[in-house]
């Protein structure tokens, strides 16, 4: 696979054959001279190039990284692990990420999609959690098109394969479809853990003369030096008998999780360190949990198990073949460790030990072949503050908001209910396992997946949100609308928000126009993270997301979880019983710039985002959430893409209800996404009681109704439609068009 | 009255199974090994959990129905106890032998995870005489293989000794006869595609898969008090 | 009318967790001369004679759809059928 794999360091020098591998001529220049005062082997270059890649190093994101807010006294653990944790009280902790995985399920979307998932569990089975749900936040291109809908069915079933079978609830997410992402699909998935706060554990090799463990599947040439080398490949797959891509093993993940926690729980005396290997696997794992350490490590790259034969210390080091961690024990307890693994037929098999020093060396065949300082590798990556310009899509912006001119109010809802992004996902999420573990309370379909914690009177709120088409019309509002969405789908859950991962997935940084994006909506989430009181926990970058030219919309996925302080305050979005009070939570203004009704109606989004104020947004979301507490509430929705009418609609559709409404906004304005607002339903012995505390926050609208119609008179013309045949078009849209 | 639920490699509603019984129902019930049990005769019953059996990558239940601890569910069966499956338990025990026929891919390929409405087509056994005759009941299903499958002879066996307990109001996956769960002719062993372990808090959407777990316990009871 | 099998396997450096599964199965039931499991696709096609080579078809099909050639190789044997 590696022709040059026997080039010295003159000639790699000379070659340039790193430049293959990611690494820039002065990055090469810089750990010649200064890091290392020498010429890298090719094994030590190859080190360097995975250790300072943009996804271990985060160098080109950085800058932009230190601008998110990370605080608040609920924090236990903030970014830097393998995921942040966050105190729920009771001696426990709620951990989670969110991970992309979007070049991988370009190319080979089952495995692509399958992989991404697994990855992200480990990171939470790493800290010495439980995973009890899984979240994905999914974009695609229209679905039209034989590929796009290859892509969607691969990226399901890939997602359910791996999900549905190690048994861990997928019980959130969102789906987005827009010609953005059509060729840069973007599959971001969530894990959220709970454990026992006395059970954290930190990814860290100490102690001089203590085992680093190697335990899990064996090691292949898959994946070898992430996306940059096996992008390159690509380009003539079906001519090589080998390839980069990874296959996901959810039977081993199953087993390997079982036995890791098993050790985290039983043998906690003698465990200092775990962590996953992900992105450049093995000298990624290693490197970082001896620099956190302030250690030095020496590996024997023979002990590494191996699945094919003739591997190079190149590859073995840079392979990310999937469902392996590595584990530092004490000294003396190697055997305690490797009972545990062999009960569960895994391999556990110590590679190397840790070392007096900073030095990073790696022995193979009995030779060392690689010599550096664990810093250099871990924290000495070159950080760039990129340039930042204003894109001219923004200058040349018009500051005009987008009006429709609706003349048939009913014919433009049954066309709304159509558009995929609006569309029912369930045929979808259907296939995913919802339930297993027996604690989902809400299932997919509401506004926030809830999961029940067992044996106390809590559960958690937990989503994933970003509306991408906000941010390409303004970064920094359309990311503090991000945070504000997903927050407003905790609250409306009966959760208290309590902190974010994220997923940054932008074009080139290297473009300045990109980077602005990506600059200005960071400045966006922190701002709303510091308001909302979510700090940021963990996340990752996807940076590069483009095609000929064309970066996808500025799409910085948001999961959030939210605490639920008793079970009686969980809230879901559909209507419950006829009689019911519907009321509208917040204003509703004159906001199309960005709408799906505009999309929908002129095949595109432009013009200048409306105007969102997030002290308005925060305050109706104490509102809600407080008359929820109260138990004023019988049903809460937030209000999002579509409009007010689309909300309306969808909380008819669980039970079968209609409803009988009167409003002075114009039938237009019905489809308006003006931010901060609820569509709220209260029994009527509660009506009194949740009117004095609305206030004017919140309209009357009208009641539910048992009759098999959707009836609302505005100030021009009436929605007026059967429910039955509204949810009809709104559940067999999606299965239709991906046929 | 004391359950055996088996954790084979890559079982998955386990735990779940261990908790509806404990937490719930009140019931002793320990997990035992797939791999390294070899006897079961201290439990009065057992049941084969839900999950993806050794990756299920051959076929689901295939590889699962040679583990050591498939020897002493024969020998409960043989002797009469109640052995369950549920989903990959179900799986497990058509490829063991242990039920007719054969769960196939899902009609339309896909795994399907839902709340099916099903039949409870006989209340004389003692897995269902908790359930009215007849009763239509909710139980979650999950799974990418339950499409069952039995020649027509078999068929009409199934149906002239009663053997069929459950079948779905709206058929999810294509099953001959609509068929989620059915019994051997002894009466004392179940397969069933649905969780009835999913459908035991009313928190969590159903209570219906609470009579067939009171149903067994029932007759335990009595059982003992007979003796 | 040809008929034309396809058998598609992953390559060489592509783990399959199916194979490894099937391979300690089969040694946990006393077959240690099994040295490794492989598990593919196989595909039978009944195909008309059209105006171009069932060769150049055949390779089109299984680019496109059969397997993905990220991951995955193809043979197949055309075999030509009598009419019926």
């Amino acid at each position: 696979m590696l022709k040059n794999q026997t080039l010295s360091a003159n000639e790699l020098r000379d070659q340039k054959v790193y430049r293959d591998w990611g690494l820039t001529d002065d990055e090469y220049q810089l750990i010649s001279e200064k890091v290392l005062g020498r010429l890298p082997n090719y094994t030590e270059a190859g080190l360097f190039s995975g250790m300072w890649s943009e996804h271990c190093s985060y160098k080109n994101s950085k800058p932009v990284l230190k601008k998110f807010w990370t605080q608040g006294e609920q924090v236990l653990e903030g970014p830097g692990e393998g995921a942040g944790i966050i105190d729920i009280g009771d001696g426990q902790a709620v951990v989670f990420k969110a991970e992309s995985h979007n070049h991988p399920s370009a190319v080979e979307p089952y495995e692509g999609a399958a992989t991404g998932v697994g990855g992200i569990i480990r990171d939470i089975f790493s800290m010495g959690a439980r995973p009890i749900a899984l979240l994905d936040s999914l974009r695609f291109g229209e679905p039209d098109d034989a590929h796009t809908k290859y892509l969607i069915s691969q990226v399901v079933a890939g997602i359910g394969g791996y999900g549905n079978c190690i048994g861990i609830p997928t019980v959130g997410g969102d789906t987005v479809f827009d010609a953005s992402y059509q060729k840069n699909p973007l599959v971001n998935a969530m894990c959220v853990g709970i454990l026992d706060q006395a059970d954290i554990q930190k990814g860290q090799a100490t102690g001089i003369g203590n085992s680093v463990i190697y335990v899990g599947a064996k090691t292949g040439r898959d994946g070898i030096n992430g996306a940059s080398f096996a992008s390159a490949e690509f380009n003539d797959a079906k001519a090589t008998q080998r390839s980069a891509v990874q296959v996901g093993d959810p039977f081993m993940e199953k087993l390997l999780m079982e036995a890791c926690l098993e050790v985290i729980h039983e043998h906690r005396d003698v465990l200092i360190g775990i962590q996953d290997m992900g992105a450049a696997g093995l000298v990624s794992s290693s490197a970082e949990m001896a620099s956190k350490a302030g250690s030095g490590l020496e590996l024997n790259l023979d002990l590494v198990p191996q699945r094919e034969s003739g591997m190079t210390p190149f590859e073995l080091m840079l392979s990310e073949s999937q469902e392996r961690m590595l584990l530092c024990v004490k000294a003396g307890a190697e055997a305690e460790i490797y009972a545990v693994f062999e009960k569960y037929g895994l391999d556990a098999v110590k590679i190397g030990e840790v070392t007096e020093g900073h030095q990073y060396q790696l022995f193979h065949h009995g030779q060392l072949v690689a010599d550096v300082p664990v810093d250099a590798l871990a924290t000495k990556a070159p950080v760039y503050q990129r340039d930042k310009k204003r894109p001219s899509r923004l200058t040349k912006q018009s500051h005009h908001q987008f009006m429709p001119r609706l003349v048939d109010a009913t014919g433009t809802l049954k066309k709304m209910l159509q558009q995929p992004t609006i569309a029912s996902k369930k045929s979808l999420y259907e296939t995913y396992d919802s339930q297993v573990q027996t604690n989902t309370v809400v299932k997919p379909g509401s506004d926030a997946g809830v999961i029940r914690i067992r044996h106390t009177d809590k559960a958690l709120a937990m989503t994933t949100d970003v509306n991408g088409r906000y941010l390409y019309l303004n970064p920094r509002i359309g990311g503090e609308i991000a945070v504000a969405e997903a927050a407003r789908n905790i609250i409306a859950s009966g959760g208290v928000p309590l902190g974010i991962t994220d997923c940054l997935n932008y074009g080139n940084p290297e473009k300045p126009e990109q980077f602005y994006d990506l600059d200005e909506s960071a400045q966006g989430i922190a701002r709303a993270c510091q308001l909302f009181n979510t700090p940021v926990i963990s996340g990752n970058v996807s940076l590069n997301n483009e095609s000929n030219g064309e970066a996808i919309y500025p799409t910085p996925m948001i999961g959030m979880v939210g605490l639920i302080k008793h079970q009686r305050d969980i809230t879901t979005q559909d209507f419950k019983q006829a009689g019911d009070g519907v009321y509208v939570l917040g204003t509703t203004g004159a906001d199309f710039n960005g709408s799906e009704i505009q999309k929908m109606l002129t095949g595109q989004v432009s013009g200048e985002l409306f105007d969102f104020d997030l002290v308005t947004e925060h305050q109706n979301q104490r509102l809600l959430l407080r008359a929820i507490q109260k138990g004023l509430v019988a049903s809460a929705h937030d209000v999002s893409e579509g409009g007010l009418i689309v909300a309306i609609a969808e909380s008819c559709f669980d039970h079968d209800l209609g409803v009988t409404l009167t409003s002075d906004l114009s039938a237009t304005d019905f489809f308006a996404e003006t931010q901060s607002r609820f569509v709220v339903s209260v029994k009527p012995a509660q009506q009194v009681a949740f009117e004095e505390l609305m206030g004017t926050a919140a309209t009357y609208l009208g009641q539910t109704t048992t009759d098999d119609r959707l009836w609302i008179k505005t100030a021009d013309q009436a929605f007026d439609l059967p429910v039955s045949f509204a949810k009809q078009l709104w559940e067999e849209a999606l299965p239709c068009r991906l046929k | 009255m004391k359950f055996a639920v088996p954790v084979f490699p890559g079982s998955n509603c386990d735990h779940d199974m261990v908790n509806a019984l404990r937490d719930v129902l009140q019931v002793e019930a320990d997990l035992v090994p797939a791999a390294t049990t070899t006897t079961l005769d201290q439990y009065d019953a057992v049941i084969l959990p839900g999950g993806f059996s050794y990756g299920d990558y051959l076929r689901s239940g295939a590889i699962a129905r040679f583990a050591p601890v498939m020897t002493a569910i024969k020998a409960m069966a043989a002797a009469g106890k109640p052995v369950v499956g549920i989903c990959n338990g179900f799986q497990i025990l058509t490829e063991a032998g242990l039920l007719p026929g054969a769960l196939q891919a899902n009609r339309r390929g896909q795994f399907i995870c839902q709340t099916s409405e099903l039949i409870v087509k006989n209340t004389s056994t003692q897995f269902t005489s908790a359930y009215e005759p007849d009763a239509h009941i909710q139980l979650p299903i999950a799974h990418g293989e339950g499409n069952y499958y039995c020649d027509d002879d078999t068929l009409a066996e199934l149906r002239a000794n009663h053997q069929i307990l459950f079948e779905y109001a709206a058929n999810p996956n294509g099953s001959v006869a609509n068929i989620a769960g059915i019994m051997n002719r002894q009466g004392n062993v179940l397969g069933m595609m649905p969780h009835p372990e999913r459908a035991v808090e009313a928190l969590l959407g159903s209570t219906d898969g609470l009579g067939l777990f009171q149903s067994l316990i029932a007759r335990q009871t009595q059982e003992v008090a007979h003796a | 009318m040809y008929l034309v099998k396809v058998y598609v396997t992953y390559k060489d450096s592509i783990l399959d967790p199916k194979g490894e599964a099937v391979n300690d199965a089969l040694h946990r039931l006393g077959y240690e001369n099994v040295q490794s499991v492989e598990l593919g696709k196989y595909f039978e096609l009944k195909l008309a004679a059209g105006e171009r080579p069932v060769a150049t078809e055949v390779d089109e099909m299984c680019d496109q759809l059969l397997a993905n050639v990220n991951m995955e190789t193809y043979r197949y044997e055309i075999t030509e059928m009598e009419a019926l």
